[in-house]
């Protein structure tokens, strides 16, 4: 039965990718208006975690609800357009279009740029500066906030973003958490996250993931004075 | 921008040597270089019909549709029948040939609709068994062809819609068919139509989004699928139109496909796999050297076979020098 109070709950999915069995029981629960981060080890199984949610690497078994509405077995542009937005690893912005088209492209109605663009545009001004320019051109933060800039042109229900400070300058990542505070005012946020720093500023809400399985989740801040836990399952002093 | 520069410079010094090889071997006739240039506008912009919807389809979907010349062929029969048929000789005459046209391009699209949602897609997990079956439906294509008309090709009567056919202007003391201007013509307009359609439509900016990225387009809320079978649809019909537009002037025959399949995959590969750019200038380049050594060929070599070899040899020069194309991505 599904918690109201959540707006996503993920129970036992199983996952192959391939032959390969990548997750073998991943339970993670999103309460509404929360920042939740997904923690482990490289190869945990976080970002599959991620694209199951999203549709891309369909699970084979378990649950996957979004405000109780049923997930599996729906194709990834139905469950974006029920209100999930994605921002993957590496960016994929699309480099041979420009800023505007960028944006332009993750609209659902016609005027959803229109009607977010000040919203956009206030957490990151360089993307009116460069509104022209292709995205090729920007700097590697400066794809990375586009990135997250067209998962917010449409109003989603939920946002899933993947290592959003991956290869960035120290303060290329303070200006990413303070957009991602920022826009945790106005969604949910799904967060993986391997810089542990990062992920204690931003979070409400941890869920480790280890060896394909969740093991452990709870309170961010109960998480940062638990070294013991951290030293086990993320290697962090 | 210094690559690109340097794509710029290959394609005009290709060009202009082309050029002055052809003045030069005219030995000054200023008719002949004319008529060679004419044909090679003409070829290109014929190689542009099959290649454009070859690349874009391949950009897309990754799919190279070997199917792509019987699709050509397709509209060229049809249109010829409608223009030709006893059935439809009470239809008037400056009707029958546009018709010809329209009705050769809707069924090349329907056939696209068919050959996308019907065979291609259950295999989209499999390159090798899509390769195949396009090579196969290109060969039930000619097949069916074969069955309906016979195999004996069908040369455009001398009767035409406004007279558009036999009408002939004079440059430099030497006549030419107004009708292949007329197809250089459509060519160039269907080039911006669309490269417009590509640059300034929502449409254009997600077929661009899904050459570079289309799992990420369908994360965006995208029905991919169904812009895939839009593309394929569009790709088969603008070639049928290709078929259609080049039957007055080369008539229909079973073997008009595979000479323009052949070209226009040279074509997409020499342009940069997935590049609107690069097929549109390398439909006409293409087209250039295939004239030039066509008429040097049959001049002075009294052969014609190098004609047919030419766009794979531009192909292997310019992959030497471009190995993704020019103006193919370095990592593509």
């Amino acid at each position: 039965m599904a918690d109201a109070y959540n707006v996503l709950e993920v129970r036992g999915i199983h996952t192959f990718i391939g032959q390969f069995h990548i997750l073998e029981g991943v339970t993670v629960v999103v309460p509404r208006g929360s920042i939740t981060v997904l923690l482990g080890r490289n190869g945990a199984g976080k970002t599959t975690t991620l694209k199951s949610i999203m549709g891309l690497t369909p699970p084979s078994q378990g649950s996957i609800t979004l405000e109780g509405q049923s997930l599996v077995g729906r194709r990834a542009f139905t469950i974006a357009q029920m209100g999930v937005g994605y921002v993957p690893e590496h960016r994929a912005i699309f480099r041979d279009l420009t800023v505007r088209e960028n944006l332009v492209i993750a609209q659902r109605k016609g005027d959803d740029l229109e009607r977010r663009a000040d919203f956009i545009f206030e957490l990151f001004p360089d993307l009116k500066r460069f509104y022209s320019l292709p995205g090729g051109n920007l700097s590697g933060g400066q794809q990375q906030m586009l990135a997250v800039a067209r998962a917010l042109v449409p109003e989603n229900r939920l946002l899933l973003i993947d290592e959003p400070s991956e290869g960035l300058a120290p303060v290329i990542i303070e200006h990413l958490i303070e957009a991602i505070r920022k826009l945790a005012a106005q969604t949910t946020v799904l967060l993986v996250e391997q810089n542990f720093r990062v992920a204690s500023i931003l979070a409400d809400r941890y869920v480790i993931i280890d060896d394909g399985r969740s093991v452990v989740s709870g309170q961010m801040q109960d998480l940062i004075h638990d070294e013991a836990l951290v030293q086990r399952y993320l290697g962090v002093a | 921008m210094q690559r690109t520069r340097g794509t710029y410079a290959l394609i005009l010094t290709l060009t202009v040597g082309l050029l002055a090889f052809s003045f030069i071997t005219s030995a000054g006739d200023l008719g002949s270089f004319g008529t060679t240039l004419l044909s090679g506008l003409f070829l290109g912009a014929l190689y542009f019909l099959v290649a454009s919807g070859l690349s874009i389809i391949f950009g897309l979907m990754d799919i190279l549709n070997f199917a792509q010349g019987a699709y050509f062929m397709v509209g060229a029969y049809v249109t010829y029948s409608l223009f030709h048929l006893e059935a439809f000789q009470g239809i008037d005459v400056n009707l029958r040939f546009p018709l010809g046209v329209v009705v050769g391009t809707i069924i090349g699209g329907v056939l696209g609709v068919v050959l996308e949602r019907g065979l291609l897609r259950p295999l989209y997990a499999r390159p090798i068994f899509q390769l195949v079956l396009t090579f196969g439906v290109a060969i039930v294509f000619g097949e069916g062809l074969k069955a309906i008309w016979g195999t004996e090709g069908y040369s455009w009567s001398t009767v035409t819609s406004f007279g558009i056919h036999q009408s002939q202007f004079e440059i430099f003391g030497r006549q030419f068919g107004a009708y292949r201007l007329f197809v250089v013509a459509v060519g160039v307009v269907l080039i911006v139509l669309i490269g417009l359609l590509l640059q300034r439509t929502r449409i254009g900016i997600i077929i661009r989004a899904g050459v570079e990225d289309s799992e990420m387009v369908e994360a965006l809320g995208i029905n991919v699928r169904a812009v895939f079978t839009m593309v394929f649809t569009l790709g088969c019909a603008v070639a049928a139109f290709g078929g259609a537009i080049a039957a007055p002037f080369l008539g229909a025959n079973l073997g008009m496909g595979n000479a323009f399949l052949l070209p226009g995959i040279a074509v997409v590969v020499l342009g940069g796999l997935g590049s609107y750019m690069g097929t549109a200038v390398g439909s006409f380049m293409v087209g250039l050297a295939v004239a030039v050594v066509a008429r040097f060929a049959s001049e002075f070599l009294n052969q014609t076979v190098w004609a047919s070899i030419t766009p794979m040899l531009l192909l292997i020069l310019i992959l030497l020098l471009r190995p993704s194309g020019l103006f193919g991505k370095e990592s593509r």
